[in-house]
């Protein structure tokens, strides 16, 4: 794929809608459970398989998340009504879906993405989800397969969708985009948030126009998007594909499109324009969510601290590059960073091995723990490699450092035992020593493998060394 | 004339007072009704369906609950027709239409739920016109129903089969719907009590949705005090239902007796002869009550509902609307009728094609026609305006009156196949008791008098959101002096 976005004066414009399921315990018109991975057909009910008769009764906990998010994103919580969308699909039970319309919940806020620069939100709003369908059949899909399976499982599950304003601008800031979405979603804790799993599933409205433009040229809307890997580059593939039929003299139509992951290229879906009209109408059977201004106000005061105010504590200590900033809020270990920081961890170190030894998790790992071993490592009572290694054993099962190294033999070993060790060799191997002495670094490795050989790994790597040019100096 | 009507009811309260001092058995008084319906439904078909087995098993439980001193509902033993609009657990509910053949609920209606409780005995499901939609049970999948004051008439609809069902005797009560007089104007035609309650006021959980924001549940009874009792059964908060009201009303029954010298009744002039299509024998049975309530001290004047001209455009822009959206669900894919075609999409229009009449497609297509891009504003939203307009003039006549009055229906019951060819003709049916609707106000049809051809008329009243007690209060007067 030939990067034509980067060259002449072409200027990427990308809006995203993004899904979220919520995490309620139940679904957001029925007392079903809204759980992942049961028997298809076991979480129903007449209301979420729209029985004739059935009605819906709003979760109110699903509305107070939305708001959450709303209050996060720096919207306005509105008075907001239901409304259908009227579509015939079998995954969808009543043929049309509850979402709401011109009058949803979260109106006009902004996103700010950890480079400080913002994307404007239009909406945040309020939806059920749909059953899943599985086509039976060689093609997979729903023209000519054999037959149809529908789970209405995830039928009526609570979903937000957030709208950004067409402002993003390139690829980096649509993935920033999501990921920072996605840290406030957590933070707030009303998503699990997995794009993998679809509990968050990206739509990009993707356009191109030339530098200097002002209006906005036809966008096509991709789905089917399921990383940020994906992400970006099925902006790509979109936008050069634009460009393309720019130069071409020709236009884009507008339509959805599907990515396929696979060939790597975006697919034409229906066209917009002969898509359907979608018929929206208030909800005559819920009314309409007045949120309380106390109801706001409690929402802002309970608000969890999220991402943006997380990185700039981090990044207030000194020693922390930004990136590694952004990767522990991201992984949600901020809060434990500055835990063992407070304790007498110094910044650098304990950020080291959160991102370098820590990734998988923090197990039984404590705060007071991580912040001893880095004083041992620093005190260098232990080695980088014995600490790396009761690293992950207090992760795995817990308890102190100092019984920890006791109990793994992992004593400090005295700088004389390791000073006769290297003379030592120097005797015994007088043409590496030879070698080393006259600026031949690649025996430096060979001198401290068998010290460490011969010290079962306890000795401390840099002290080896230091001795190592102590002697070959003073020959 | 045949008439299947007998000389004299027997009243609901009477009924269950009777079987629960153990005077008489609920299976004895289902027994007897059970006769009455062998005998004389096939000449009215006020049924979908008896349910003889289920009500003979209720009734059974009723009497040994007595026999066991244990309480038993202020419905005890009285045989109620709901009507098939409404779930059932177990039993067939097809809303008069072929598309949902063989679909039987997995659950009660509110409704049904409350009944049952109140010891009533569920005789069977009353036909209507399908899916509610129509003022003749003509639009019913399995044939019309009779007027039982005269066989060749219609019984009014859509709630006919349950107007017919009391007036025939087969049920000193009934269930039924109004979503635009549905039950009010039938009642009319049957020479029956029925009440639309405040929206909000009884469940619409369970009940298949015709227009949501319009539809009402409520009861067909020979006398005002059965229709308060079953009104005071069926009605209250559901948390199943999103617009069901919380606030508690008094007791519909409490001032059912009292002398009404004290209250202000307003006449609708635009119903009285404002609109065309209102006949001159029906008007004069409407100025007949206005004299007896003047002459029992209440003070009676005629007022202005202007809106009441645009009610019934926007009532058909509104409900077929609702409609368009609340039938989609009927598309072959998960129960009822499916006619298989070459992909999806033309087993869906199969299905539809074959399973719904031509009413209900008419109101489909109309609906949709009006919620489309672009005629939205033009029809749907100029229809709510009329709403709002609509309940701002009742809102200004309701601080100076206590209730309204004018004719239920604007003519008495006509022949069968009469208005089928001509909806138009068949909406205007529907001009008095629409603005109830669209407001959400509660209505009480009684019987008020005979035309010249013998059939009944009926007299409204109108009254405020929640005001069921002075209604019944007003109704009941006029009930007295009806007799």
């Amino acid at each position: 794929m030939n990067q034509e976005i980067f060259k002449d004066n072409w200027e990427l414009i990308v809006g995203l809608e993004v899904h979220t399921e919520l995490a309620t315990k139940t679904k957001l018109f029925c007392g079903c459970l809204n759980q992942f991975g049961n028997e298809p057909n076991t979480n129903v009910c007449p209301v979420c398989l729209g029985l004739p008769g059935s009605l819906p009764v709003v979760n109110e906990i699903a509305v107070y998340f939305a708001m959450q998010l709303g209050r996060a994103l720096h919207c306005s919580v509105n008075r907001s009504v239901f409304a259908r969308k009227n579509y015939f699909y079998p995954d969808m039970p009543k043929d049309y879906q509850i979402s709401q319309y011109d009058l949803p919940t979260n109106l006009e806020g902004y996103l700010e993405l950890p480079s400080g620069e913002t994307i404007g939100i239009e909406r945040a709003h309020i939806e059920e989800d749909t059953g899943k369908t599985t086509h039976i059949g060689t093609s997979g899909r729903i023209s000519g397969a054999d037959y149809s399976l529908v789970d209405y499982n995830r039928a009526g599950v609570p979903l937000i969708e957030i709208v950004s304003k067409p402002e993003i601008r390139t690829i980096e800031q649509a993935k920033a985009y999501v990921s920072e979405l996605r840290g406030i979603i957590l933070a707030l804790e009303i998503s699990d948030a997995k794009m993998e799993e679809g509990s968050i599933r990206v739509d990009a409205n993707v356009s191109v126009r030339e530098i200097g433009e002002n209006d906005l040229r036809t966008r096509c809307e991709i789905k089917n998007v399921n990383s940020l890997k994906s992400l970006g580059r099925a902006i790509e593939y979109e936008a050069n594909r634009h460009i393309g039929l720019y130069k071409n003299g020709e236009s884009p139509r507008q339509e959805t499109r599907h990515w396929d992951e696979n060939a790597g290229r975006t697919r034409s879906g229906r066209s917009k324009e002969d898509a359907e009209d979608y018929r929206y109408f208030p909800e005559p059977d819920l009314v309409p969510l007045n949120p309380s201004e106390e109801t706001i106000t409690k929402i802002d005061q309970e608000m969890p601290e999220l991402p943006s105010k997380r990185r700039e504590k981090l990044a207030n200590l000194t020693g922390v590059k930004p990136s590694d900033v952004a990767l522990l809020v991201e992984r949600n270990h901020d809060v434990f960073a500055l835990d063992v920081i407070r304790r007498g961890g110094l910044p650098d170190q304990v950020v080291k091995h959160l991102v370098n030894n820590l990734s998988a998790g923090l197990g039984e790992l404590t705060a007071e723990s991580l912040a001893q071993l880095v004083q041992m490592e620093n005190k260098s009572e232990i080695t980088s490699t014995q600490a790396k290694k009761m690293l992950g054993e207090l992760v795995q099962r817990g308890g102190t450092p100092a019984e920890l190294a006791t109990e793994l033999g992992f004593e400090a070993i005295e700088t004389n035992e390791i000073e006769n060790l290297v003379d030592q060799l120097i005797n015994q191997h007088s043409d590496e020593w030879e070698r080393f002495c006259s600026g031949d670094t690649k025996v430096q490795g060979f001198f401290v493998g068998q010290v460490m050989k011969a010290t079962s790994g306890q000795a401390d790597g840099k002290l080896i060394n230091q001795i190592l040019n102590e002697r070959s100096t003073s020959k | 004339m045949s008439s299947m009507v007998p000389d004299q009811y027997q009243s609901a309260s009477e009924i269950a007072e009777l079987v629960t001092t153990g005077e008489i058995s609920a299976i004895e008084i289902l027994e007897r009704h059970l006769n009455h319906i062998e005998q004389y439904e096939k000449d009215v078909h006020a049924f979908n369906l008896v349910t003889i087995d289920e009500a003979r098993a209720a009734a059974e439980e009723t009497d040994k609950l007595i026999a066991k001193g244990e309480r038993v509902g202020p419905l005890a033993g009285v045989p109620v027709a709901v009507k098939d609009n409404l779930c059932t657990e177990g039993i067939p509910t097809t809303a008069s239409s072929k598309i949902l053949e063989g679909w039987k609920p997995p659950y009660d209606a509110t409704v049904v739920k409350k009944l049952k409780e109140a010891g009533a005995t569920i005789v069977g499901k009353t036909n209507l016109d399908e899916f509610a939609m129509g003022s003749s049970t003509e639009n019913s999948a399995f044939g019309p129903t009779r007027n039982p004051h005269d066989l060749s008439c219609v019984p009014g609809g859509s709630s006919g089969g349950s107007a017919a069902a009391v007036a025939a005797g087969f049920a000193p009560i009934a269930i039924g719907s109004d979503t635009g007089g549905s039950i009010r104007q039938p009642a009319s035609l049957c020479g029956v009590v029925g009440v639309k309650p405040t929206y909000g006021g009884v469940s619409r959980y369970g009940l298949l949705a015709f227009a949501s924001s319009l539809d009402q549940v409520g009861p067909f009874a020979t006398s005002v005090k059965d229709a308060a009792i079953v009104h005071e059964v069926i009605g209250g908060y559901d948390p199943l239902d999103s617009t069901s009201i919380k606030q508690t009303s008094n007791s519909f029954l409490e001032v059912l007796d009292k002398d009404i010298s004290t209250l202000k009744v307003g006449v609708i002039s635009e119903l009285m002869g404002g609109i065309d299509g209102i006949t001159r024998e029906v008007i004069e049975q409407a100025n007949k009550a206005v004299s007896v309530l003047s002459a029992a001290g209440a003070q009676v004047e005629e007022i202005s509902l202007p809106a009441a001209l645009y009610c019934l455009s926007a009532y058909y822009l509104i409900a077929p609307a609702e409609a368009s959206s609340n039938l989609s669900r009927y598309d072959g894919v998960r129960y009822g009728l499916r006619i298989d075609g070459a992909n999806l999409n033309e087993m869906n229009v199969n299905t539809r094609t074959e399973g719904f009449g031509d009413e209900v497609k008419r109101r489909i297509m109309l609906g949709t026609y009006a919620l489309s891009a672009g005629y939205y504003d033009a029809y749907y939203g100029k229809a709510l305006k009329v709403r709002r307009l609509l309940a701002e003039n009742f809102a200004a006549l309701y601080k100076e009156y206590d209730v309204l009055l004018s004719p239920t229906s604007p003519c008495t019951a006509f022949k069968l196949g009469e208005k089928v060819s001509d909806p138009m003709t068949m909406y205007v049916n529907d001009v008095c008791t629409i603005p109830s609707n669209l407001v959400g106000h509660p209505a009480i049809s009684i019987p008020f008098g005979h035309g010249q051809d013998g059939m009944p008329i009926g007299v409204q009243i109108l009254a405020p959101p929640m005001k069921e007690p002075v209604m019944y209060q007003v109704a009941h007067t006029l009930e007295m002096a009806a007799q």
